[in-house]
């Protein structure tokens, strides 16, 4: 039996999700070693103006936020999705074109939202919360780019309702299962982003509403923004289960619980994003409270993927001669960069996950809302567990994709260690800050009121941005050098998919059912969300926007 | 390996326990902190149109209220691009001092540094939060929500001075 390989028509597609992906990673993730040397006092804001590079740190700060956690995200994730779909069920996408209309109109979305914000109407962050407004085309390109990303879901959707009435009885392949579980997850999440900006931002910005209420649209906001974390962070799992096993030289551990583990979270990601209004005036403290709470319970799927994804390489490190209680973790492949960025991931993942915890504390978060520690902790989180696993996934998916050989595997490694040593430092001295009261969203070069305590944490910003700085465009110099001029690959890549230790037909059917499951969210998020909603409804304060542009 | 045998791993089932019991004790700390210690959230006092502010009886009017003198005063606080109103409070130390914080136009944050006041302000909204200042001395607030190109230098200042000084300095 031959190994399973797609068309020249498949691998360009979602080669073109990463290309842009990669391109928007280039520009994005360049404004982050300026904002990190503007906290060390090295300023370039003023050279980036007369370059037309950022007309502001506020401008370069929405570029970083959008075409980093939203634009290389997205696409990457729908391409890597795509392929785990064709991949993993072995059959091509039942409507190929309707993929393609989901993709291109992403791509429409892209550009409109590109161009509100360098021609510097829309530097409102990533979060756009109103009053600030933008021009509505920045609005406009954020609808299409989500319900593009619907239709792609739809499209995996129809595919494996297919596969399943031609292969009753088998479980369906992981890592097509737990794609689609993603997409559903992105859907039930994005509701309500829609619903702030269909009903609210767009008629508003267009002139249509006088005013929005501003409690509501930030809840609205919030039911998406915690969960579009998860979506960022399952396609992450998906590689530690489903490849990162195999690729160590191993097996996974638990096909069941790796299931489970999405289910969980897919329940437990959508009712709980109070805990980013845990000082927002308009939520009763009783609701605060119950979304802690439930939070909190995303403890128990974290845990049992710490402990699958372990259990699963230290499979592969006994196999490969590992002795005694830990020795099977120095004899894994940390020389492979494939294998090395996704276990310095998880590493880094696990500081993310405790600060985490403290986030979502209710009252410990009294010291840290809007400080510098949340970006401290999402980049251990985005940027480092999520964005160091797609720089690992690429370097064996861009191969396949363009049938070249990864250039310069040396580079790629010292590119990997590079980046986590960059983020850790960086990390940890913004968690500092944060506990210091410094705030989020500032040029603390520029800001009066810092303190000369605060000098020594800001300088170490600004060195971890240095190593930053070199590590992603040693990462697009990579890409680029292995996807454009690399050379012709004798064998294809072989693509690792981590089998089971079990036999899958044994994992219950029930983890592979969709109706309960996705019953069970909605109900969740129902009960969690309408009795605010409604108090909310019942009582709005139409807001104007602000009669000047303010930045 | 008892992998095979059964579906969840013995040593897994016992992980998820210990869990389990994590998160179970961090609600519980988190609750007795909160609704029996008092270390408690923002809650919303009234819903304000910002536009009318200075129409408003209250709010045309910010800054220090006494309301038991030495023991509790309200300081209304309004938010506005780019400054506090007013930026500069004094009260005294050991009194409870209960913040009422809005916006005349857009989101700002207020957080005073080396306390845990925090509130996200927001225009329609009045976040009501409290606080004893133990010690004298100087307490910056600072905006921790983007509110536009003067965001950066959006702060003030909270001067605690001891109880007597208060009194007749007033
Ligand atoms: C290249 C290395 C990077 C550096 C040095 C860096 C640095 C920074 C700094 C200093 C901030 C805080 C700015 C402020 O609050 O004033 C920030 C914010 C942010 N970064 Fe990064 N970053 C990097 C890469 C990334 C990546 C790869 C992602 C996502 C995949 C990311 C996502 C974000 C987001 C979402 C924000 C928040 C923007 C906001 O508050 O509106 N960053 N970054
Ligand atoms: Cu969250
Ligand atoms: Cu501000």
């Amino acid at each position: 039996m031959g190994e399973y390989t797609l068309t020249r028509s498949e691998k360009r597609f979602i080669g073109w999700h990463l290309f842009i992906a990669i391109s928007a990673l280039a520009i994005g993730s360049f404004y982050g070693p300026m904002q990190a040397f503007n906290y060390a006092g090295w300023n370039f804001y003023p050279t980036l103006k007369k370059w037309h590079i950022a007309e502001s740190y506020y401008q370069g700060l929405t570029l970083h936020g959008v075409l980093n956690a939203v634009v290389w995200t997205t696409f990457f994730i729908t391409g890597f999705l795509t392929f785990n779909m064709i991949y993993g069920l072995k059959r091509p996408l039942k409507y190929p074109k309707l993929n393609a209309l989901g993709f291109w109109m992403m791509v429409v979305g892209l550009v409109l939202t590109a161009y509100a914000i360098l021609a510097n109407q829309a530097s409102v962050l990533y979060t756009f919360y109103p009053p600030m407004k933008a021009s509505w085309i920045f609005y406009l390109g954020l609808v299409l780019l989500v319900v593009g990303s619907w239709i792609e879901g739809y499209g995996f959707y129809f595919t494996l309702h297919q596969w399943k009435k031609d292969n009753p009885g088998v479980r369906t392949p992981f890592i097509a299962f737990a794609s689609v579980a993603t997409m559903v997850l992105w859907q039930l999440a994005t509701l309500g982003v829609a619903i702030e900006t269909l009903f609210m931002l767009l008629p508003w910005s267009l002139g249509w509403l006088e005013g929005i209420d501003i409690q509501l649209a930030r809840t609205f906001f919030w039911w998406f923004g915690h969960p579009l974390v998860y979506f960022w962070l399952l396609p992450a799992y998906i590689s530690w289960y489903g490849y990162l096993p195999k690729q160590a030289g191993g097996k996974l551990f638990s096909d069941t619980m790796a299931r489970l583990a999405f289910w969980l979270f897919i329940l437990l990601s959508v009712p709980v994003g109070f805990h980013h209004q845990f000082v927002d005036p308009g939520v009763a403290p009783g609701w605060k409270y119950i979304h802690a709470l439930l939070t909190l319970s995303v403890v128990i799927p974290s845990m049992m993927t710490l402990f699958t994804v372990v259990a699963s390489l230290e499979y592969a490190g006994i196999k490969r001669g590992g002795k005694g209680l830990l020795g099977w973790l120095a004899k894994l492949p940390w020389d492979d960069p494939i294998v090395a960025a996704q276990l310095l991931a998880g590493l880094l993942f696990i500081f993310g996950g405790i600060g985490g915890v403290v986030n979502a504390s209710y009252n410990t978060n009294l010291i840290l809302h809007n400080t510098a520690w949340v970006p401290g902790h999402f980049h251990l989180t985005v940027s480092t567990a999520v964005t160091l696993t797609f720089m690992g996934i690429s370097y064996w998916l861009v191969p396949y994709l363009t049938g070249r050989e990864l250039c310069c595997r040396k580079v790629a490694l010292a590119q990997v260690y590079l980046w986590a040593t960059g983020m850790a430092i960086f990390s940890q001295a913004m968690h500092s800050l944060g506990l210091l009261g410094a705030p989020r969203r500032t040029p603390l070069g520029e800001a009066p009121y810092v303190p000369p305590e605060w000098s020594g944490l800001l300088l170490r910003v600004g060195i971890g941005g240095i190593f930053l700085l070199i590590a992603v465009y040693m990462y697009i110099w990579i890409m680029a050098h292995t996807a454009f001029f690399g050379r012709k690959a004798e064998k294809p890549v072989e693509v690792q998919v981590a089998e089971p230790m079990q036999d899958v037909q044994l994992t219950p059917e029930w983890l592979d059912a969709w109706k309960p499951w996705i019953a069970g969210a909605v109900g969740l998020i129902l009960i969690a969300y309408t009795p605010v909603l409604m108090e909310l409804i019942s009582h709005m304060v139409p807001v104007a926007a602000p009669k000047m542009k303010l930045w | 390996m008892t992998a095979h045998s059964t579906l969840i791993d013995r040593h897994e089932r016992r992980w998820i326990a210990i869990s389990a019991a994590l998160l179970a004790s961090f609600a519980v700390l988190i609750g007795i902190a909160g609704f029996a210690l008092g270390v408690q959230v923002p809650t919303l006092e009234q819903r304000v149109d910002p536009a009318k502010l200075n129409e408003d009886p209250v709010w045309s009017q910010p800054g220090v209220r006494e309301i038991v003198p030495g023991r509790k005063y309200e300081v209304y606080i309004i938010a506005q691009t780019w400054m506090f109103v007013p930026r500069e409070i004094v009260v005294p130390a050991g009194a409870k001092v209960t913040f009422y914080v809005t916006s005349r136009d857009i989101q700002h944050g207020f957080k005073v540094l080396d306390t845990d006041l925090n509130v996200q302000v927001i225009p329609g909204y009045v976040g009501k939060l409290s606080y004893t200042f133990k010690e004298p001395g100087e307490y910056k607030f600072i905006c921790t929500e983007y509110c536009g190109l003067g965001h950066a230098a959006m702060a003030g200042v909270i001067k605690v001075v001891p109880p007597e000084e208060y009194q007749s300095s007033q």
